[in-house]
């Protein structure tokens, strides 16, 4: 069994209609029990109050905001030298996706930032690249949305996407490129804490089981909806190709 | 039951208020524009193979 068979499109959507069920109640399960357990029951951080309890929505959807532009790349990369159509569609798909996600980060960092920094915006590295990440995937989906051969759209989109990369990347490791601006540096996912060489401040346990459950409901739910839209681009796709037959066929 | 937030009851309650809201929508747009194509497609592939 080999994964390029799931380019059928025939065969991705019965797969995915079949764990769809399963991915959208984890994913639900996770967000819901992640989010009650964080702000029902920790206790607030000696300097941000209770403030830390924004970091369960903040975090995981800063790691989907890039992550989903990373997936993006990837489908497009499969969609410019293997010419799968639901390669090229799954990452139309996903970008509505990502650009939500951008959205929360950007919007729960400026209600954060305004009583801890004292500020709701600084032109800071991590902000910057995000709101210029913001503003690919704005492009990105006007881009699909502007051209109607699915064929060409998919080539300008997905070159879109490689430029774009940079700016995902760099909004990953803005804070370790640059020793400026508030944003703090990375303090969950760092090399050093799995290896065990950390000197670092990094999340308390406390803060952390909680954040992770949240993290783990968020990844569902970007399958999830990454699948379920994947099979809505595949069907539009197809009410375009019926159509034409008819008009050829009148 | 509800915790006691302090005086950052509102600086959370908007962010939970504002990213629970932006989620909900994306689901919800996503399965209507779904149920939407997949109706109209079953239609036209009706009409298509009824008449080919």
């Amino acid at each position: 069994m080999s994964i390029w068979e799931y380019a059928n499109p025939k065969k991705f959507i019965t797969t995915t209609e079949r764990v769809l069920p399963v991915l959208w109640a984890a994913a639900a399960l996770c967000i819901g029990g992640g989010l009650i357990w964080g702000f029902f029951f920790t206790g607030d951080e000696v300097r941000q109050g209770s403030t830390v309890k924004i970091i369960y929505l903040h975090v995981p959807a800063a790691m989907l905001a890039i992550n989903t532009w990373v997936m993006m790349l990837v489908t497009s990369l499969v969609w410019l030298v293997r010419r799968h159509h639901v390669s090229a569609l799954a990452a139309r798909a996903a970008a509505p996706v990502g650009l939500v996600m951008t959205l929360i980060a950007l919007a729960t960092g400026a209600i954060w930032g305004q009583p801890m920094w004292g500020t709701w915006w600084v032109w800071d590295p991590r902000l910057t690249s995000f709101l210029i990440l913001f503003l690919f995937y704005l492009g990105y989906i006007a881009l699909w949305e502007a051209i109607d051969d699915p064929d060409t759209a998919a080539d300008l989109t997905s070159f879109l996407c490689l430029v774009g990369s940079v700016f995902a990347l760099l909004s990953r490791y803005a804070v370790n490129f640059w020793n400026q601006g508030l944003h703090q540096g990375a303090s969950i996912m760092r090399a050093e804490a799995v290896i065990g060489t950390d000197t670092q401040e990094k999340v308390s346990n406390i803060f952390f089981y909680p954040l992770l459950l949240c993290i783990i409901g968020f990844v569902l739910l970007f399958v999830a909806l990454v699948f379920y839209r994947t099979g809505t681009e595949i069907r539009a796709r197809r009410i375009k190709a019926l159509m034409a037959r008819e008009r050829v066929e009148a | 039951m509800m915790p006691d937030l302090g005086k950052y009851g509102d600086t959370v309650m908007s962010a939970y208020v504002a990213s629970i809201v932006l989620l909900v929508l994306l689901v919800v747009i996503s399965v209507i524009r779904g149920r939407h194509v997949r109706a109209e497609m079953d239609k036209i592939e009706k009409r298509v193979m009824g008449n080919g």
